[in-house]
């Protein structure tokens, strides 16, 4: 994953097709967009607008070799894992989440060193999306110096952790203080969750929007699912609330319930008693869990609605009923 | 355990109840000053910085890591993450991680929040690995937001203590402290922030301003300065004339057995 020059950076956008048209697609078709090996970037963050569906068919495509990248990484990094589809996750922090506990898999995988997690501060991670974004190769930043994560990262102490992409310290020739430089991440691929957009990706973010604007930005091709596709005119009726606009995406897939059993803000909650069950399946033996996990919710499925009925309509209707609360009194 | 330490301390007074994890609560709430901005994580940082709201810090305010700024936390519906939706309900105003973070390091806040799973004599935390970082014996979750709130603002850490948390050295600095003590962290260029205090189930304690070594700043109620030594792993300086903390006040208990009424942080 060496860093793109500028050149090619741009040449790789000027080759792209970023007219207005319809990009409305299937989740089977807009998985070919990604190769095995490209490095993903997910948009989201822990257990919020995960875009679930299209990792469920990244992993029923059986893509592999894909670098990770995200913000914070929950379920979904056990399940890049566990299929094999990455065994090199970037990010800043790596469970199911606090009230689980640590991750077995995530365990599992790293501590048998069969699987990299590579470690940076959280505001490295967003620097460097939007170091992407901007079009430049670093960002300056003021944390993770004197901490063991920089020495990981930059080599200095421990184990390289990242072959190319290795953060270094400067002397600031305005200042003379020292600045750590964090590198750009230019996404080959984005793949984010949105509540709608309209036919040609022009994207509408409710709630938090995590890194997602940055990470759009900083891809050089953009999968989005949304809740719903929408008119071109209910987008133009509020044209402040769109967030990616339709240049920097490539295709469009509306999957109801696209986070699931992650949230998706505004309209349903996580589905905890779904994700309770996956760390009791996963608890006992890791592997051996997710691999049953991954047969009955990944691979049995005969599509994605089938997927949601094997989680269950009481779920379903309970995440949607706490989700859809947020504006009420 | 802390129902005895408290009976032992007030044998005439009313005497209340409450979990290790209350106490940590509620002293870490009393550090908080009106007007301040805490950084909180969910969980005893989040129930300290309300609990301080309600009481006698009425303008402090919360920001969440996952861009939420002035968040309105309903009793009995603490979030599980500070990432989710539920976090944002009735916020004063919800920007990108990248933003909050930048607001952090532009110097818009006072006060970091947060636990961890190791600490040293010089505050430095680990939340990575157990164990040697190249064949750990666990792998951890990491940073998170972590490193960087440590980096840039002045910290308070809760944390149970007990001997395998506080050790001579962390395996791996994930969030750092004071680095190797005296003027290290500066010189490695974190000119800002720090640790400011660590609660703890045992007493509370501070830095030393020259060695920015770990020192006693008070002690809880029915604890004794070789009992504190006794659950630390490196040499921890109790000064002749350590004061104690007052006991954990009924309403101070109240308020956050009404916001989590389940005891999910509070057990």
């Amino acid at each position: 994953m060496a860093p793109l020059s500028y050149s090619d950076l741009r040449q790789r956008t000027r080759e792209r097709d970023r007219s207005l048209r319809n990009k409305v697609t299937t989740l089977e078709d807009a998985v070919r967009l990604v190769q095995n090996g490209d490095h993903l970037a997910v948009g989201g963050c822990t257990a919020s607008r995960t875009p679930f569906a299209l990792i469920w068919a990244l992993v029923r495509a059986q893509k592999q070799d894909l670098t990770v990248s995200r913000s914070i990484t929950s379920t979904e990094g056990d399940i890049f894992y566990a299929s094999g589809l990455s065994r090199h996750i970037i990010t800043s922090w790596f469970s199911q989440g606090i009230v689980w506990g640590v991750s077995k898999v995530m365990r599992a995988y790293t501590e048998s060193k069969r699987a990299r997690f590579e470690e940076w501060s959280h505001m490295a991670m967003g620097l460097r999306y939007r170091a992407g974004a901007m079009g430049v190769p670093f960002m300056p930043m003021r944390s993770m110096l004197g901490s063991d994560v920089l020495g990981r990262v930059s080599g200095d102490t421990g184990p390289a952790d990242a072959a190319f992409a290795a953060a270094k310290t400067m002397e600031c020739p305005f200042t003379g203080e020292t600045l750590l430089l964090v590198p750009a991440l230019n996404p080959d691929v984005a793949i984010i969750h949105v509540q709608r957009c309209d036919a040609y990706g022009n994207a509408q973010l409710d709630g938090l929007t995590f890194m997602d604007i940055d990470i759009a930005m900083a891809a050089n091709r953009v999968i989005l699912t949304t809740e719903r596709v929408v008119s071109n005119e209910q987008i133009r009726r509020h044209p402040d609330q769109t967030k990616i606009g339709f240049f920097t995406v490539d295709a469009v897939v509306e999957v109801p319930f696209g986070c699931a059993p992650h949230e998706c803000y505004g309209l349903y909650e996580p589905f905890y008693s779904h994700m309770d069950l996956y760390a009791q399946m996963t608890a006992r033996d890791p592997e051996a869990g997710a691999a049953a996990y991954l047969e009955r919710f990944y691979h049995e499925p005969k599509d994605w609605a089938d997927y949601l009925s094997r989680i269950g309509m009481a779920e379903l209707l309970d995440a949607q009923r706490r989700g859809s609360g947020i504006y009420d009194d | 355990m802390t129902t005895e330490r408290a009976r032992a301390g007030h044998a005439l007074a009313p005497v209340p109840c409450y979990t290790g994890s209350e106490l940590l609560a509620v002293m870490s709430a009393r550090l908080l000053k009106d007007g301040q901005t805490v950084f909180a994580g969910v969980g005893i940082p989040l129930l300290a910085a309300i609990l301080a709201q309600k009481t006698h810090a009425p303008g402090l305010t919360i920001l969440f890591e996952g861009g939420v700024i002035g968040p309105f936390v309903e009793a009995g519906k603490l979030p599980p993450s500070t990432n989710e939706q539920r976090c944002t309900r009735r916020a004063n105003m919800l920007v990108s991680i990248t933003e909050v973070l930048l607001m952090l390091q532009r110097g818009y806040v006072d006060v970091g929040f947060m636990g961890g799973a190791q600490i040293d004599r010089f505050g430095n935390l680990n939340s990575s690995f157990i164990g040697d970082p190249a064949d750990p014996k666990i792998r951890l979750p990491g940073t998170g937001g972590g490193n960087d709130i440590a980096s840039l603002a002045d910290m308070i850490v809760a944390m149970k203590h007990e001997k395998r948390r506080f050790v001579e050295k962390v395996d791996f600095i994930t969030s750092p402290g004071f680095l190797d003590g005296s003027k290290t962290r500066a010189e490695r260029g974190l000119p800002a922030g720090g640790m400011f205090r660590v609660v703890t189930d045992l007493g509370i304690l501070g830095f030393d301003p020259d060695s920015r070594a770990m020192t006693v700043v008070a002690l809880h109620p029915g604890v004794s300065a070789a009992a504190i030594q006794a659950n630390t792993g490196f040499e921890l300086p109790v000064p002749a004339d350590v004061p104690t903390t007052e006991v954990p006040t009924p309403q101070e208990l109240a308020i956050l057995r009404e916001l989590d009424p389940a005891q999910l942080y509070t057990a």
